[in-house]
């Protein structure tokens, strides 16, 4: 499937900042799944100069880049845009160039970290497969996400944890994806938290435009995408953009401003994304 | 017959080494010797060293006690000293670009995958990257210990940013302002190259992309760490700044220190803050000590970060058991110094070992330091050893264990003459374009009578400590 992005964030400060430095994960790599046709990052930040540092590939197999700019800075805007061509491989990431050894997305952080709920939740899962494979377990604990929260926008905010969320009972994919990390990890399953783009609705409007979901690592097979709030694996409908051990470490834009000293300064962030699909 | 090894004292026969110091003490007055001691004080308040003790409360600029009586090495005993610390800086540094690379001592089973990959200090953001020379520990502290002649043990190894090499210049300072004529009398090997050699260490670890003289900074977290001195003491006698993270700021592919003449490209950041710390965007996200796009900069080659982040996996207690096993597996050598036998409570066997045994051994956390949360069984109450039993058995794998070593003992000056005390040593390998060992370290002496613990945050004090030339 052919799919065009458009992905435009804006950062308004106010008062203006004196300095401002981003990291970049905003560039799709290339895998079995999906060839990059074309795809271009543009920022803006008025009449102060951006300063673009080169983008490289970190171990994760993730491009990143730094955009930072010095002055006083009102509005600043990361354009996206890009042609992604995608075919659905069941949610199985392969020939992504990634070196990082499984074993270090057991980590939990504290956004993934399982409480009593969440352990026995994962338990109680996975008790009923008797002696399944790893895959099987995931499939489990995915939908255990699923049943487990109702997708409810308004009800989490960007740092609820999985532990509050799972008590809330309510979340957007964020919280979703935060739950099943953290019952995978809790169960000696390797699981990182995944974000991208997702094609949802025929209009190419519709909510959750900009994505995420959650990988879990089965032997022999690779890493493997769950999309717990979408109830299926990824597939020609998804972008994978980048990974990390949670939704701050695989941020698409991870940055801090700097204002002046002794004033608050108010940041609006607005996002507009649109995922549509081409015509052949 | 006292079963620990005297440094001095082979029987009632002074050894070699020290018959020079032997001599100078039993002729030293105590009313000279009350005098020097308060002049050494004066001058270690004047230059400003002071140690911070955390978590104690009190005075926190405290001096660290200085004891006069050195601690003496034969140029025999250096050699195989130097030989043994510089082969574990080399094997310990091939595992580090070995982990974040392919992982083949991981592949080859001679480490088990969970230790190493599992590790908190094992950074996901650090794979893959080669930092220059495929150096990623530039600074090794090794901790040793000696309860023999012939008999010296690793206790354990420090990658990331071993403080504590400034007593090791300034104790020097101080004795030989005040014994001139003990260096007169003696030859002993100089250590006063340090800073130079360090600095040297750092230009030649420099990113490809620097193409003239380096620019190099010390990296503090401020003045409210218990270093504080350290760094900038280390800053004074390289000739380069000591800045704070707000001094620097990233820009397209490089990072630059504000001056007043300018943005000023810095090419090499001795770091003195924690991984956690480094940069906002790739680590903890609410810290500002460090620099916001650091990472970034410097996994495109853009500046060198020293020790390179994730350096501390290879230090961790747990990793600790495997040096020996590194310097086969990647220098095809046999290890020169020994390791500690150690405990690993992580595993069944070795736990219900400990747990019997906890009256004699001394038990530690695997990511702690500084001596805290440790245990010293012989020295210990039944209640303090009942409360590490539930500890061990709450959190098996964050405790080994080791047998209580005899530590050597070297004369020390007490209240009422000189005494033997026990002692450690730490040295400091640097490693760059070469691997060099300044003939001294940092010796550490339990002043309390019988103490084994040596920290100077548990009441140690520090002597100079000499090499005799060859």
């Amino acid at each position: 499937m052919k799919l065009q992005v458009r992905h435009k964030t804006t950062y308004r400060f106010d008062p203006p900042t004196r300095s401002m430095v981003q990291s970049l994960r905003l560039t799709p790599s290339a895998f079995e799944g999906q060839q990059i046709n074309a795809w271009d990052i543009t920022c803006d930040a008025g009449d102060c100069p951006v300063e673009t540092g080169s983008s490289f590939t970190e171990g994760a197999g993730d491009h990143i880049m730094t955009v930072s700019v010095r002055g006083e800075v009102t509005e600043f805007t990361v354009t996206v845009t890009g042609e992604v061509e995608t075919s659905d491989c069941s949610g199985v990431v392969k020939g992504l160039r990634d070196k990082v050894p499984p074993l270090a997305y057991l980590r939990q952080t504290t956004a993934s970290w399982p409480n009593a709920v969440l352990k026995d939740l994962a338990r109680d899962t996975l008790i009923d497969l008797g002696t399944a494979g790893v895959l099987q377990q995931a499939h489990a604990l995915s939908k255990a996400t699923s049943d487990a929260l109702d997708f409810l926008p308004g009800e989490t905010e960007a740092s609820t944890s999985a532990a509050e969320a799972i008590g809330i009972g309510k979340g957007v994919c964020q919280d979703f994806t935060h739950v099943l990390i953290g019952m995978a990890r809790a169960s000696d399953i390797p699981a990182r938290y995944v974000t991208g783009y997702l094609l949802s609705g025929s209009d190419g409007s519709a909510h959750e435009a900009s994505h995420a979901w959650a990988e879990l690592y089965v032997a022999g097979l690779g890493w493997v995408g769950f999309d717990a709030a979408n109830e299926c694996c990824p597939d020609e409908r998804y972008i994978r953009l980048g990974s990390g051990f949670d939704a701050i470490d695989a941020a698409p834009i991870r940055g801090i401003s700097v204002g002046e000293v002794d004033q608050e300064m108010l940041e609006e962030l607005l996002v507009d994304v649109a995922v549509t699909q081409m015509q052949q | 017959m006292s079963q620990y090894f005297n440094e001095m004292f082979d029987g009632a026969s002074v050894r070699p080494p020290y018959s020079t110091l032997e001599h100078w003490a039993r002729e030293m007055s105590a009313d000279l010797r009350s005098l020097k001691q308060s002049e050494a004080e004066a001058l270690f308040r004047r230059i400003g060293i002071t140690f911070a003790v955390y978590g104690e409360g009190g005075d926190p600029d405290r001096l660290i006690p200085f004891d006069m009586f050195p601690r003496v090495f034969s140029a025999g005993e250096w050699r195989k000293l130097e030989a043994g610390v510089k082969q574990r800086a080399r094997a310990l540094n091939a595992f580090l670009a070995d982990v974040y690379g392919r992982g083949e001592i991981v592949k080859a089973g001679r480490i088990p995958a969970h230790l190493v990959y599992k590790n908190a200090a094992y950074e996901k953001a650090a794979v893959g990257f080669m930092p220059p020379l495929g150096v990623f520990s530039h600074i090794v502290g090794i901790d040793l210990v000696r309860t023999g002649p012939e008999d010296f043990f690793v206790l354990e190894d420090n990658c990331r940013t071993p403080s504590g090499v400034s007593y090791m210049l300034e104790n020097r300072e101080i004795m030989m302002r005040m014994f001139p004529h003990l260096f007169q009398e003696s030859r002993i090997a100089p250590v006063e190259a340090y800073p130079n050699l360090l600095k040297r260490t750092f230009a030649s670890v420099a990113p490809q992309k620097c193409d003239r003289d380096p620019t190099i900074v010390i990296l503090t977290p401020g003045h409210f760490n218990s270093a504080y001195y350290e760094h900038s003491f280390l800053a004074d006698m390289m000739g380069v700044e000591l800045v704070e993270g707000q001094d620097l700021f990233v820009s397209g592919d490089f990072c630059y220190m504000r001056t007043t003449e300018g943005p000023k490209k810095v090419d090499v950041i001795y770091r003195r803050l924690d991984d956690d710390f480094i940069d906002p965007l790739c680590f903890r996200p609410d810290s500002m000590l460090g620099v916001p796009g650091l990472m970034n900069v410097y996994r495109s080659g853009g500046v060198t970060i020293c020790s390179a982040p994730g350096a501390g996996v290879a230090d961790d207690k747990a990793i600790y058991t495997y040096v020996p096993e590194m310097v086969r597996f990647y220098l095809g050598e046999e290890p020169i110094l020994a390791n500690v036998p150690t405990w690993q409570c992580a595993k069944a066997d070795d736990c219900k070992y400990v747990l019997e045994n906890l009256k004699d051994l001394v038990v530690k956390e695997v990511h702690g330091s500084g001596g805290y949360g440790m245990l010293v069984g012989p020295k210990s109450t039944k209640e303090e050893i009942e409360i590490f039993r539930h500890k061990i058995e709450d959190r098996p794998d964050n405790y080994i264990a080791q047998p209580t070593l005899a530590l050597s003992t070297c004369p020390t000056f007490v209240e009422d003459g000189v005494a033997p005390r026990h002692v450690d040593l730490r040295p400091y390998c640097l490693v760059g374009k070469d691997v060099e060992l300044v003939p001294g370290g940092l010796t550490r002496v339990a002043l309390t009578e019988g103490s084994l613990v040596v920290n100077s945050s548990q009441g140690g004090g520090v002597k100079d400590t000499w090499v005799m030339a060859e």
